[in-house]
């Protein structure tokens, strides 16, 4: 008995020690580093995380200092930045791009001490921790308002690859403009990268051309608004708020909310219990929204995308049915919803979208 | 009119030629000092951040000599292949391929071949390298097709094949329809030099891939300078007239010139799949292939010369991270180091062959100093036949 009472009061005492170690450490600051896919200067993608990166800076006070490295390959080279990074004394590290996915988890290994926190991948470690955003939700809303505006009855995606992660932001965009006028088309051209406004803007002028007269895009530059812009059709802006970009042809914005989910994650780091758990977020947690709706938009569209808004924040899923597949047949029946895995792993497109997805088998 | 002017000069410096680049190095690094100070730093430890720290710690030396070995090992090819005025500018795309083959066998018998497997992926990386070159030698060589045109045009055709691949047959069907193949077990990955035993590389991701590189530098030496083949295509390459008069077949130069380009691109892919990266995806788009065109041209086609090009331009990478993390120094430093050292060696080249003079009063003087540079040969920056 007394050995055991002797132990415990030896475990007390080493829980003790790392509690003061704890507190010893939060004097200084923790370092996180951030590794992004394109430059921060994108308005878009990288420009939402930059933001979110500046807002946890903020919410932090001292407590933190941050590292970014921009315009990081999805090759290769991640891993040494991310491995440099973490050697470096990095205790939060962010790598903020699908590609950076097996890169991460292969240096997280070596670094167990180490927080390491991955945007829209599917794999994570007891050190790698998975965060997203449902962007089809504001793309569902955005949808609406194209609805309304679309004259031609087209509108088009400028898209980068097709993973689900895309697919389904084309779907949740082209049902609800389809729930306000069923006979509209969407229009896809995959432009195979993430940020290059050249490619963006071909594409976006592509689709220009064959009578879309409604943007949207999942890619990460303002080109395809710029494009909308020159040639006198609407388009939204994605991932940061892109009025500025092309305020004439912008309708609203698709924007992702990083800040809060950064803060979090920094102030768990600080009081030394790391945020472990997986995050999917969208409206209803503040990860993402639909902003700066254009004036000229209609107060019909408007009150529909409120309400639409107003049901996604109280918990209704965009994917419930019923959703028909791209040739007609029931996919997903009335009063069914589609779960997150069917989500996170979709690879067919609903009814009204015209073409093959790539590699669909 | 009161202006300068280039002439032609008589016989080009042989020690300036080989100076050069050296010249050229040394002329970005104070451009580069320069830089650092325009941009509000103290330019000695920027510097140091960009070209010293991050190759002073045993995982900095691991990633230089891992980023280095594939431009080395595709500038060796390209410099053979520009010997002979062949301008293969598609072996971004041979690497593809070569990469796309080793896969196939790596996805297909990672359970059965064991320790064949990965001779095996290095055979089929290089004959797929050299495959996809071969259909650019064959316009050339059958056609009189531009290689420059058809070469890199099949860089495209080759980034599809891959998509196509990881898409679709070769996905992963746990990879939740993402583009990607399974990951490489062990007997389809080149060993890690810390899984030898060298402790010192501990957590270095440096493996044996370094060693084919290390074996072509010699080879390409040799063949280049001390084989009639590599006689012959220096001739056809200089002199094609010459060459032709001498009964050296012109076909035949385009045929080694295209295969030995093709054949080193595409075991540079298999470096990349079977080491660093243990997939294929459809992200791998590293342009090794069109950053080795710089190492040849700043190497002069000397094989000797293209390890050290490679490392320099290796380094150039690695230092605009090493700015980024450690000053907040935007990256993009690394394009504009790359584009003063192309600056620099290219007007180093002119200087040397030509010499600035004040123009004189009316009438043409070129005649005059005008001579048959014979001896010089030729640089990628006037390829054009």
């Amino acid at each position: 008995m007394k050995r055991s009472t002797f132990l415990g009061a030896a475990v007390v005492s080493v829980a003790m020690a790392g509690m003061g170690l704890g507190i010893a450490t939060a004097a200084e600051p923790i370092k996180a580093a951030f590794v992004y896919v394109g430059p921060v200067g994108d308005g878009g993608w990288t420009y939402a995380h930059d933001l979110g990166r500046k807002a946890m800076e903020k919410a932090l006070g001292g407590k933190v200092v941050s590292t970014i490295v921009e315009n990081v390959p999805e090759s290769g080279d991640a891993e040494r930045v991310i491995r440099d990074l973490a050697a470096k004394g990095n205790k939060l590290i962010f790598t903020t791009s699908f590609g950076y996915m097996d890169s991460t988890l292969k240096v997280a290994k070596s670094f167990p001490k180490v927080e390491f926190y991955h945007a829209t991948g599917f794999k994570s470690a007891p050190n790698v921790t998975i965060y997203n955003s449902r962007m089809y939700e504001p793309a569902y809303l955005a949808g609406i308002i194209a609805g309304h505006m679309s004259k031609s009855g087209k509108l088009g995606v400028v898209a980068s690859f097709p993973i689900p992660e895309v697919v389904r932001n084309i779907n949740a965009y082209t049902m609800g403009a389809r729930m306000v006028n069923p006979a509209i088309t969407t229009k896809v051209v995959w432009v195979s990268t993430w940020y290059d406004p050249t490619k963006e803007r071909q594409a976006a002028e592509a689709l220009i051309g064959q009578g879309v007269d409604v943007l949207i895009q999942n890619t990460d530059s303002s080109a395809p608004l710029q494009a909308a812009q020159d040639k006198g059709v609407y388009a939204f802006g994605w991932d940061s708020d892109m009025t500025a970009y092309g305020p004439k042809a912008h309708l609203a914005s698709a924007i992702e909310i990083w800040g809060g989910y950064y803060t979090k994650a920094a102030e768990a780091a600080v009081a030394g219990k790391p945020l472990k758990q997986t995050v999917w977020g969208g409206i209803k947690e503040g990860m993402n929204d639909l902003v700066s709706i254009n004036p000229i938009v209609p107060e019909a569209a408007r009150k529909q995308v409120a309400d639409k808004r107003a049901e996604i924040a109280g918990g209704k899923l965009v994917f419930t049915g019923p959703i028909k597949g791209q040739d007609g047949t029931m996919k997903v029946a009335a009063g069914k919803s589609l779960t997150d895995k069917e989500i996170d792993s979709i690879n067919w497109y609903v009814e009204g979208v015209e073409g093959q997805l790539p590699g669909q088998k | 009119m009161i202006g300068f002017e280039l002439v032609r000069r008589a016989a080009p410096s042989r020690h300036m030629q080989v100076l050069a680049p050296v010249q050229a190095v040394l002329l970005t690094l104070l451009a580069g000092l320069a830089l650092f100070a325009a941009l509000g730093q103290d330019p000695l430890r920027a510097f140091h951040e960009f070209f010293i720290a991050p190759v002073s710690s045993a995982n900095g030396l691991s990633e230089w000599l891992l980023k280095a070995s594939p431009l080395c090992l595709i500038g060796l090819g390209l410099a053979v292949a520009y010997r002979a005025n062949v301008w293969n500018i598609g072996a971004e795309g041979q690497m593809y391929i070569g990469g796309v083959c080793a896969t196939g066998l790596a996805i297909h018998f990672q359970d059965s071949w064991g320790p064949f497997l990965l001779p095996a992926m290095i055979v089929a990386g290089a004959l797929g390298g050299m495959f996809w070159a071969s259909i650019t030698a064959l316009c050339r060589a059958r056609f009189n097709a531009s290689e420059i045109l058809v070469s890199l045009m099949l860089t495209y055709v080759a980034n599809m094949v891959v998509k196509y691949l990881v898409f679709g047959p070769w996905q992963d069907p746990q990879a939740n329809n993402f583009p990607l193949t399974v990951e490489f077990q062990d007997d389809a990955l080149f060993p890690l030099f810390a899984a030898l035993g060298w402790e010192w590389f501990e957590g270095a991701r440096l493996n044996l891939s370094i060693v084919i590189t290390l074996v072509a530098i010699p080879l390409a030496w040799f063949f280049c300078e001390r084989t009639f083949a590599g006689f012959q295509l220096a001739v056809a390459g200089v002199a094609p007239a010459a060459a032709r008069y001498a009964g050296f077949s012109a076909p035949r130069a385009v045929w080694v010139a295209m295969l030995a380009s093709g054949g080193a691109a595409g075991l540079a892919g298999v470096s990349e799949v079977a080491g660093p990266i243990g997939q294929l995806n459809d992200r791998w788009t590293p342009e090794y292939g069109f950053t080795a065109i710089i190492v040849a041209a700043l190497a002069r086609l000397n094989p000797l010369a293209v390890p050290f090009a490679a490392l320099l331009m290796a380094l150039l990478y690695l230092g605009g991270e090493s700015v980024q993390i450690e000053l907040q120094l935007p990256k993009s430093i690394s394009q504009v180091f790359q584009g003063l050292l192309l600056m620099f060696l290219l007007g180093s080249e002119v200087l040397v062959r030509f010499r600035l003079r004040r123009r004189r009063e009316g009438g043409s003087v070129q005649a005059t100093e005008r001579s048959v540079d014979a001896g010089a040969r030729r640089s990628p920056g006037e390829g054009q036949r």
